[in-house]
């Protein structure tokens, strides 16, 4: 159960490896948290003894986002082990590279399966958990990429645009159960995912996205634009002219 | 011909506490003493919890997930007992309901909140305490008897000298042994519905716990309030308001014609919308202590003010919690037992090195603690604040006066908590395993169950 202060008690990490996920995590860590799950796929890489605390207790678990067949089960399993959820993050999510997807739709097909479908049946099953217990709030990574498409990242923007779009159907949906959805917005961050590319306006940080994305979280917000101002730039270059935009530097 | 009862339906909620902290969705359900029973059969596998009036701050009367059980206020069975001196009446009528009826026939309730907006069950699921505890303890040291019904729907009679066990467990129990159905306890006979008040503005911390002190064994109500954003030697000043119920021949001849007339009512009410950071913040409050505290004078003797003047006065504004704005706030109350004298001081000084906007804040003595295992006054001092619910600072702020006050020997008010942890209550607590074993002795399945409870560790974890 969250307190006064919706300190939650257990934190659930979807994306165990996530560096914006895991920012996410040390900002919301409180001496009221007493169970972290770090769920990925390469539990070997999860790496629990950086939040090692007092009265913490960091499970790591296997957990595979293009499995859709096994999410309802494994979020089951989940409270069973560790009871309520009161926060969980839907951290994980694959970049690619625009180039190679050209070439090999499969690998697109594969990347937009985790970063949408594996989102929408891990945010489903989650939203299930919730509803019963009664409360919880999910965070959903979306990205600003889902807000207009660019031909250097469509297929991972379109991804994002439809999960974003998922997510806040899903908070809609879920008013009045106690239940709340954060769809978090970051521009570009550095980051594993985006090592080696060049970087956009506005950059930032994970550990910038954590700070905001956790005070959006703990006032219950609908959306966190991270920075900030990427509300209004976005306010803009939604509208902007398509022959105009395919020529910004945007990274 | 038998007829079976059917369970009352339920309708999906979204319930908070007075704090309007953080909600919880539940199926509340209206239950009245032929219901209950089918109300309890039906509970799904995260429980049930008896509501009051829903007047704690926190989270205690709200299950995520499970049933809550709204007790209907069944006024017409008051009795009173004029040769005991005692009341028996349903766990869901409310203070405000029981004084306008025990007044007039020259009564008052042995222990009462801040608020008449409570009810019976509530009072002695979180054993309430009034301005008169070192004088007259908590509201279950009155209580001569109860009756409850047990999760496998049992109705048992407990007391004190009635299977103390379960009686004590379930004063302060919060609601965890089962539900109040109703209850008799003892009436303090009243010459009039008037209070006589001395006032007393006092500059420093010392002084105002000095003259406590003094006035412990002979003044019935005592409490001062505290200007936390006073500082220096100013630290800790107040307003020290001491009283006694007036007698027929201290009213004014307007009044003695009708000696023990009550008449509560709510003169003003606050809007369901607030702007988003609520009219509480440092300015405004400091401009409330400056004029409350020199509003306040040096010394008044002897003032008559009504029941509800002086024991319920926020109670003249509805709705005042909607102050805070939509984060809602929490009221943070420990004690700490006498001797601690300096843990106090601590505290107070880190609230005001804090400069948080608090305008509410009580400061009383407790005399010696009852046999309730969860029952919150031991002798000391307790100081209740409130404050909005926003975490920058607030959360390192409480946690640090939580090991002050835990290490001093004190402990929180369940009634008030929605901050603590598992932790600060079993140390809090010392006697939480005796409770555990009669909760599980009465409720073996875990059938009650709050977002409370779950929170701070004291029913087992069960899944859906």
């Amino acid at each position: 159960m969250q307190n006064a202060l919706n300190e939650p008690q257990t934190i659930v990490l979807l994306g165990g490896t996530s560096e914006i996920g895991r920012a996410i995590v040390d900002e919301l860590l409180s001496v009221s948290t007493q169970t972290l799950v770090l769920a990925c796929r390469r539990p070997d890489e999860a790496q629990p003894e950086r939040f090692a605390a007092d009265g913490l207790h960091v499970a790591v678990e296997y957990f595979d986002a293009a499995a859709t067949e096994t999410h309802d089960g494994f979020v089951r399993k989940l409270a069973a082990e560790h009871g309520d959820i009161d926060i969980a993050i839907v951290a994980f999510g694959v970049l690619g590279v625009q180039s190679q997807f050209d070439d090999d739709p499969h690998a697109a097909a594969q990347a937009v399966h985790v970063n949408y479908t594996g989102a929408v049946s891990t945010s489903l099953a989650i939203a299930a958990q919730m509803r019963r217990q009664g409360h919880g709030q999910i965070a959903v990574l979306s990205s600003v990429a889902g807000e207009r498409a660019r031909a250097g990242n469509f297929v991972y923007g379109s991804s994002k645009a439809g999960l974003d779009a998922f997510a806040q159907g899903l908070g809609d949906s879920l008013a009045g159960s106690g239940v709340k959805v954060t769809v978090i917005r970051p521009g570009f961050v550095h980051s594993r995912m985006t090592r080696g590319l060049k970087s956009a306006p506005l950059a930032t940080t994970p550990r910038v996205v954590g700070e905001l994305a956790a005070a959006g979280i703990r006032k219950g917000k609908h959306t966190v634009w991270t920075p900030g101002v990427l509300r209004y730039v976005f306010m803009v270059l939604r509208h902007v002219p398509r022959p105009i935009f395919r020529r910004l530097p945007l990274g | 011909m038998t007829t079976s009862v059917p369970a009352s339906r339920g309708h999906r909620a979204l319930l908070a506490g007075w704090g309007l902290a953080a909600s919880s969705a539940t199926e509340l359900v209206d239950v009245d003493a032929g219901t209950l029973a089918a109300a309890v059969k039906d509970l799904p596998a995260r429980g049930g919890i008896a509501r009051g009036l829903g007047r704690s701050y926190g989270d205690p009367a709200q299950n995520a997930g499970g049933h809550v059980l709204r007790l209907a206020p069944t006024n017409e069975h008051i009795v009173i007992d004029d040769v005991a001196g005692t009341v028996t009446a349903g766990a869901g009528v409310s203070f405000d309901d029981l004084l306008a009826v025990i007044v007039p026939r020259g009564y008052f309730v042995p222990v009462t909140p801040g608020t008449r907006f409570v009810t019976i069950g509530g009072a002695i699921a979180s054993d309430i305490h009034g301005k008169n505890h070192h004088a007259d303890g908590s509201f279950g040291d009155h209580v001569t008897s109860l009756r409850m019904m047990l999760a496998d729907t049992t109705v048992v009679t407990v007391g004190p000298d009635n299977d103390p066990d379960l009686f004590w467990a379930t004063v302060g129990g919060m609601g965890l042994t089962g539900v109040i159905i109703d209850a008799t306890f003892r009436l303090i006979p009243v010459d009039s519905s008037r209070m006589s008040v001395e006032t007393r503005r006092i500059d420093n911390l010392d002084d105002i716990m000095s003259r406590m002190a003094a006035s412990d064994s002979n003044v019935r109500y005592s409490v001062a309030w505290i200007d936390l954003l006073a500082k220096g030697k100013h630290l800790g000043r107040g307003v020290l308001t001491n009283a006694e119920h007036a007698t027929a021949t201290q009213l004014a001849a307007s009044q003695a014609t009708d000696p023990l007339c009550f008449d509560a009512k709510q003169i003003v009410a606050v809007p369901p919308i607030v702007p988003a950071p609520g009219v509480i913040n440092r300015l405004s409050v400091t401009a409330f202590n400056e004029l409350w505290y020199r509003k306040a004078p040096l010394v008044r003797q002897g003032e008559l003010q009504s029941i509800p003047a002086y024991f319920h006065p926020l109670d003249l504004v509805g709705n005042w919690n909607r102050v805070y704005g939509r984060q809602g706030f929490l009221q943070y109350q420990f004690v700490v037992p006498f001797g601690a004298e300096d843990v106090l001081r601590a505290v107070i000084e880190r609230i005001s090195a804090a400069t948080l906007p608090i305008f509410l804040t009580v400061l009383k003595r407790f005399g010696a603690g009852n046999p309730g295992h969860l029952s919150f006054p031991i002798g000391g001092w307790t100081l209740a604040i409130d404050v909005r619910a926003e975490r920058a600072g607030l959360s390192a702020l409480l946690n640090g006066l939580d090991t002050l006050v835990l290490d001093a020997g004190g402990r929180h008010y369940l009634a008030k908590d929605f901050q603590t942890s598992p932790a600060a209550v079993r140390r809090g607590y010392p006697r939480l395993d005796e409770w555990l074993a009669i909760r599980e002795r009465v409720d073996p399945a875990g059938v009650w169950a709050s977002d409370l409870s779950r929170r701070l560790g004291l029913t087992p974890f069960r899944t859906n």
